[in-house]
């Protein structure tokens, strides 16, 4: 991710990015009315580059990961903007197109690793067949190299463990397994949707270990989604964390954790209980639940549940959509509150409870 | 395959006599039966051999890895299953063996919340007939009728008492998880076993509910105990708690001691893997990974149990430490006063979550809450 | 998976084993409650006064003077190594293995009269299935992939009109049709497949149609829900996410675990179809095993409706327990 000016730029600025969201929005309609899970989301990401996306359920982090990688196509979602994957445009592109980019180009892993294996095939046909799609290649090729990657993400006694069904894996196996098939064919951008949120926190760490080791060895771009702010903390680079659909704050990962500056940023890391904090007396939750998709508050999305927007003039919040703004190099923030007050309640009054 | 019942001193929180006493307590799942002549493998050791007790008023936390017995241990406790062996003493009352005759009047005291709040409420029953069914189950008559007490409830939970002829799927994760807890309050418990309550929730969600149960814990007096996976919620809510491992409790002690020195291979490797919200301590600390999957419960591995994936066992033992750790089984023993560990050679470590041996907020993480229950 | 096989097939014994028991004892029972003598049942009438000599004497040499395990003995060992029967007044018959016993109305072994009606009805059975195996798939799969199409809802509500009509309509509207206005099939009598295999399958054609019709619908409507369910599993947008062709995540990751459940279904719904394919054999003459059950009703021809009983019974089982392998084979899951 680099420093993206207020007015959204093509990709071809930067010649390191190598993945440009610009302006993303997906929409279903529904009886109920349009469903706006991502409405006007940009961001970049080089090589390299672990990029979390962060958010509760509902922000629209998984559909913008889906969107990526085409899988909304043929469906009845409405997308509009941009994806330039590499100077190519991945919005507009063809059923077909994607089908060539996807498990070559851009790979993706799931939250549930068990209902994301096809249960009656073994794990070694699953992965075999992603590479053989992509690359002609005979049987026993295929297999051997399956073979290597289930090694290479570190499952015991690969060979014998070809043959063996996802029900016959521990949830932390099957997770190497489906990293293995996501990485098989070497993509420039690996998309991984929760990838621990179903599993024991020991082997979340090793599943967050591999993988950073694999992106430092394929030099992959990682998109990492989670609700988890700990595991972007671990993980990643750069940061976007998502609240209705939108993006609210952005930036590189020390300076979203040490000097945040949206309200709900703020609410996200004070209402979680942190180990390595003095042990507060009671936790501070953000008040309310998050906003219905169909009908967006007026104004800033996070209004209904904000404890500052008395701190803005003329009622603004409430009818101005705020913008996306840099307030550091790097670093953009959605909020009306003037950047020197924000930084001010942060040290004043975030801070010291955090 | 004994082991010993370490008395784990209450907490200071809680004087007296203990509400529960769980002795020993066994749950073996028969295996599975092969053939037309049911013989049957070997058993599932979902729990083997574990002792706490839970005072009043008090928060005993119970964590470990999926599959360690822990959700088992909370059914066991609140009767849903019967134990294999083993000691459950409420108030000086044994609970083991008690036919459901027998247990029905006990159980309006101990009652139970679900993670998942999706699939413990029934989908065809409104939100009143849901929190109003255990008065009609224990056949009570509340003051003033049975809706005035499910509003009261309703409104205590923070859900609007108008939504009384609501059904489940009109209500959020969060509002669902407090009819949940409405429910299992409705005929004032003494003891909530909290089975993963807040795991399903959104983290500021997450923070809403945990306030609410620290608010009728002091309202009420109640005790919880309170499963979960989650290390930085068990730290926030618990007083003390019981660390297992394949059925069996590796490490207990009181909240501030396990997080700040933990003694146990194990607690040190859950304490290690939990990420902090803080790139700059997370790029200092040191991750401890264990490696291969969890043994299988109805084989456990001699010895000690936790051996086959025990870090310090890997890389810090002699051969004949490990010999040690192979052949002879720990006991779980008070290493130092209030901490029990099932550990050969247990050792303390206070640098799992910061990085550092010792920091100036040390003192800091000692502050307690005041408790109006106590 | 030979271990499987071997429980499974003990336990299929078991069952059959069970099914001979409770039927002997109900046709045992139907004597006794209705103070009818067992030989009326057997021979359509009792040729000597009640309480006479001679009555007891027949009753002896049917052995219902028996203990009744020493008659279900006689009954199993029948069926196992054959029998001579005798009525005491005509010649002996030999009747060899297995034998259901002598209807001595149609005077013909019970063995026999089912074997003839056997090929019949298992001709209307195998073609009806295929049938509506092919038919119900297709629809149910492509109305499935696009729900709300055109093509989904011709298909529903064409299934769902099929399921609420009878045989007893169908078939003769058929009949009106093609043999009567149009004389397209003017002669449908059955001929067996191995003496005119053109003759049979003119005469089959209707009667599998009708037939089919009614399952075809029930089966469009299972697999339409079943392919829906699948193709929203995480399994299959892994599929898509590898890249693959719709063709394979359809056929290869859709249809495989969509048809899965299906497999059941079939094996039970055509093994239940031995012996009750009542109306459509009557409808079109078919002289098939539902017809000779019907017939030996009304006549209260005890032996045959045994004999039927059984073979039934064994049919059910039988297509069961190749449920259960196949379902064993098809999803790795099922604990072999």
């Amino acid at each position: 991710m680099t420093i993206t000016s207020p007015v959204p730029s093509a990709a071809s600025t930067d010649p390191g990015v190598f993945l440009s969201v610009e302006d993303l929005r997906v929409h279903f309609p529904t009886d109920d009315g349009l469903v706006k899970s991502v409405d006007g989301l940009t961001f970049d990401l080089r090589r390299g580059e672990i990029l979390g996306i962060v958010g509760e359920s509902g922000s629209g982090k998984s559909v913008t990961a889906q969107a990526i990688l085409g899988l909304h196509k043929g469906s009845k979602a409405k997308i509009s903007g941009h994806i330039w994957l590499d100077g190519q445009d991945l919005v507009p592109a063809s059923e077909d197109d994607m089908r060539a980019v996807r498990g070559s180009e851009i790979a993706m892993i799931f939250q549930d690793p068990l209902s994301s294996l096809h249960p009656f095939y073994t794990i070694g046909n699953q992965i075999s067949e992603a590479y053989r799609v992509h690359n002609k290649v005979s049987g026993r090729d295929a297999r051997k190299r399956t073979i290597e990657m289930l090694e290479k993400v570190g499952i015991p006694n690969a060979a014998a463990r070809y043959s063996d069904y996802p029900h016959q894996f521990s949830g932390g196996m099957r997770q190497r397994a489906m990293i293995a098939m996501a990485l098989i064919c070497e993509p420039k951008l690996l998309i991984a949707d929760e990838p621990t949120t179903a599993l024991d926190v020991t082997v979340q760490a090793q599943i967050l270990e591999l993988i950073k080791e694999l992106r430092n060895e394929l030099n992959s771009a990682v998109i990492l989604i989670t609700h988890d702010l700990g595991v972007v903390a671990e993980t990643c680079d750069h940061v976007v964390v998502m609240y209705g659909g939108q993006a609210v704050e952005k930036g590189p990962v020390a300076d979203l954790f040490d000097v945040p500056e949206m309200p709900y940023t703020w609410g996200l890391l004070s209402s979680m209980p942190r180990m390595d904090r003095v042990r507060q007396t009671r936790l501070t939750p953000i008040p309310g639940s998050p906003p219905s998709l169909i009908q967006v508050p007026k104004g800033c999305v996070f209004n209904p549940r904000c404890r500052f927007s008395d701190r803005v003039e003329g009622n603004r919040c409430f009818t101005v959509h705020p913008d996306l703004l840099p307030t550091a190099p790097g670093h953009e923030v959605r909020c009306h509150i003037d950047p020197e007050e924000r930084r001010q309640i942060l040290l004043t009054e975030i801070r010291p409870n955090l | 395959m004994t082991t010993e019942t370490a008395a784990v001193p209450a907490s200071p929180a809680a004087p007296g006599a203990p509400l529960l006493e769980v002795t020993d307590v066994r749950k073996h799942f028969p295996g599975r039966s092969v053939g037309l002549l049911g013989r049957r493998s070997n058993p599932v050791k979902a729990v083997d051999g574990v002792s706490f007790t839970v005072h009043q008023g008090e928060t005993i936390g119970l964590v470990g890895e999926s599959g360690c017995g822990k959700s088992t241990t909370g059914r066991v406790v609140s009767k849903l299953i019967e134990p294999t062996s083993g000691s459950i003493r409420y108030e000086g009352r044994e609970l083991a063996g008690l036919r459901p005759g027998q247990m029905r009047p006990l159980r309006r005291e101990i009652q139970m919340i679900f993670q998942d709040p999706y699939s413990s409420l029934n989908p065809r029953h409104t939100i009143g007939t849901i929190v109003g069914s255990p008065f009609h189950i224990q056949r009570t008559k509340p003051e003033g009728g049975v809706k005035k007490a499910v509003q009261g409830l309703m409104e205590r939970v923070g859900l609007n008492p108008e939504h009384y002829n609501r059904y489940p799927h009109e209500f959020s994760g969060g509002q669902r998880q407090r009819i949940g807890i409405a429910r299992a309050l409705a005929l004032r418990p003494k003891l909530i076993v909290c089975d993963e309550p807040v795991s399903a929730l959104d983290v500021s969600v997450q923070a809403q509910v945990v306030n609410l149960l620290e608010d009728l814990q002091s309202e009420f007096g109640l005790a919880y105990l309170f499963i979960a996976h989650d290390l930085s919620v068990v730290r926030h809510i618990s007083d003390r708690v019981v660390v297992m491992y394949l059925g069996k409790v590796m490490e207990t002690t009181d909240r501030d001691t396990l997080y700040e020195s933990p003694m146990h291979p194990y607690t040190h490797a859950l304490l290690s893997a939990v990420p902090i919200p803080d790139p700059t301590v997370e790029s200092r600390r040191e991750r401890i990974l264990l490696t291969g999957d969890l043994p299988s419960p109805s084989n456990p591995p001699s010895g000690c149990v936790f051996h086959t994936r025990c870090p310090k066992y890997r890389t810090q033992l002699s051969e004949t430490e490990r010999e040690r750790c192979r052949s002879e089984e720990p006991v779980l023993e008070e290493k130092r006063p209030g901490q029990s560990v099932y550990c050969h050679f247990a050792e303390a470590r206070t640098d799992l979550i910061d990085g550092e041996a010792d920091l100036p907020t040390t003192s800091g993480l000692r502050e307690t809450r005041p408790r109006s229950a106590a | 998976m030979i271990r499987f096989i071997i429980y499974r097939l003990l336990g299929a014994i078991v069952v059959i084993w069970i099914v001979s028991v409770v039927t002997f004892l109900i046709f045992q029972a139907v004597p006794l409650l209705s103070h009818t003598n067992p030989v009326y049942f057997y021979t359509g009438k009792v040729p000597f006064k009640p309480g006479s000599p001679q009555l007891k004497a027949l009753t002896h040499r049917f052995g219902f003077d028996l203990p009744l395990y020493a008659q279900y003995w006689h009954y199993l060992s029948g069926i196992l190594f054959g029998q001579t029967i005798t009525d005491g007044v005509s010649v002996p018959i030999k009747c060899p293995a297995p034998c259901f016993g002598y209807s001595f109305r149609q005077n013909e072994l019970v063995g026999t009269l089912i074997a003839q009606a056997v090929p019949v009805s298992l001709s209307l059975i195998v073609g009806s299935a295929i049938l509506w195996l092919v038919g119900g798939v297709s629809v149910g799969t492509i109305s499935g992939l696009r729900p709300g199409s055109a093509i989904d809802r011709i298909g529903m509500t064409g299934s769902l009109a099929a399921v609420s009509l009878p045989i007893f309509f169908t078939g003769p509207v058929l009949l009106l049709i093609f043999e009567y206005t149009l004389g397209w099939l003017p002669d449908v009598s059955y001929a067996p497949i191995t003496q005119n295999p053109v003759q049979w399958l003119r005469s089959m054609i209707l009667p599998w149609v009708s037939l089919a019709f009614l399952f075809a619908a029930l089966y469009a409507r299972l697999t339409r829900s079943n392919m829906l369910e699948t193709m929203s599993e995480d399994y299959i947008r892994t599929a898509r996410a590898k890249g693959l062709d719709r063709r394979t995540v359809v056929i290869k990751h859709g249809l495989r675990a969509a048809l899965t459940p299906i497999v059941t279904i079939f094996g039970i719904d055509v093994g239940t179809l031995v012996g009750t394919t009542v109306i459509t054999e009557n409808v079109f003459n078919l002289r098939g095993l539902g017809f000779l059950t019907i017939s030996s009703i009304q006549q209260q021809d005890l032996p045959i409706i045994l004999g039927v009983t059984i073979v039934a019974a064994v049919a059910l089982v039988v297509a069961n327990f190749v449920v259960d392998i196949l379902y064993a084979v098809v999803d790795p899951r099922v604990t072999v």
